[in-house]
């Protein structure tokens, strides 16, 4: 029975980014408010999921063509990356550091190395949920 | 006020209720499916409701990230009782 879901796709079309966008918020939001990177994946992860739900899993690997346990891998080392790096500083693992910079468009700004292992984190979340939904969504 | 929000706050769950009736009584699959997804509209209220009392901001995020999983959920139940498969492969070769 050939379907034609239209109003899925373009509700899709639309959802996805306001998804997107939020889970970004979430994201960066997290040292202050609820959040994180942990739940920042999740959203980015459903975000996908309706894009899987909507169209096929060819269109989304041609659309997304990221290898998302290369992802995972990517995520991991950003993690162990900030832990180790505190180390050359003569500092114990995993201290973190921050500081107060003045950008050219946010003005002045904290910036603190806990983003970047939170980063890990949401990369690590995104891709192994990611390739768990299409392993087992897929059928060989 | 506080009373007023009171009184909101059980007639959410009073209809909360009757969807949990409908959801273990429904006759049909969509039936329930239809009831899962008005329980998660109200849990939607009912937070709207709980952070006015708790006066407090944290809880709007939650508001949006318990309608957006809902929405998903949602989409996937209806497509797995439509099609069968929830992720196709390949839409084109069918």
């Amino acid at each position: 029975m050939k379907t034609n879901d239209v109003i899925l796709q373009t509700t899709t079309k639309v959802v996805f980014f306001i998804i997107f966008l939020f889970s970004i918020h979430i994201f960066f939001a997290g040292h202050y408010s609820p959040g994180g990177g942990f739940v920042g994946g999740l959203l980015t992860t459903g975000a996908i999921v309706l894009l899987l739900l909507a169209f096929d899993l060819k269109t989304v690997q041609k659309a997304l063509p990221f290898n998302f346990t290369i992802m995972t891998g990517i995520g991991l080392l950003l993690a162990l990356g900030t832990a180790s790096g505190s180390i050359f500083f003569d500092v114990p693992f995993f201290t973190h550091a921050f500081s107060h910079f003045n950008l050219p468009l946010f003005g002045e700004t904290s910036l603190h190395t806990a983003m970047i292992f939170d980063a890990g984190v949401y990369l690590v979340v995104v891709g192994a949920a990611i390739t768990m939904i299409q392993t087992i969504g897929g059928d060989t | 006020m506080i009373t007023f929000i009171w009184i909101c706050l059980v007639l959410v769950i009073l209809s909360m209720m009757g969807l949990l009736y409908r959801v273990f009584c429904g006759p049909s699959i969509p039936d329930r499916l239809i009831a899962l997804d008005a329980i998660g509209v109200m849990i939607i209220s009912a937070t709207a409701l709980l952070s006015i009392l708790f006066a407090t901001r944290f809880f709007i995020e939650v508001i949006l990230l318990i309608a957006i999983i809902s929405f998903i959920g949602t989409v996937s139940f209806s497509k797995f009782i439509e099609k069968g498969e929830i992720i196709e492969r390949d839409r084109t070769s069918k």
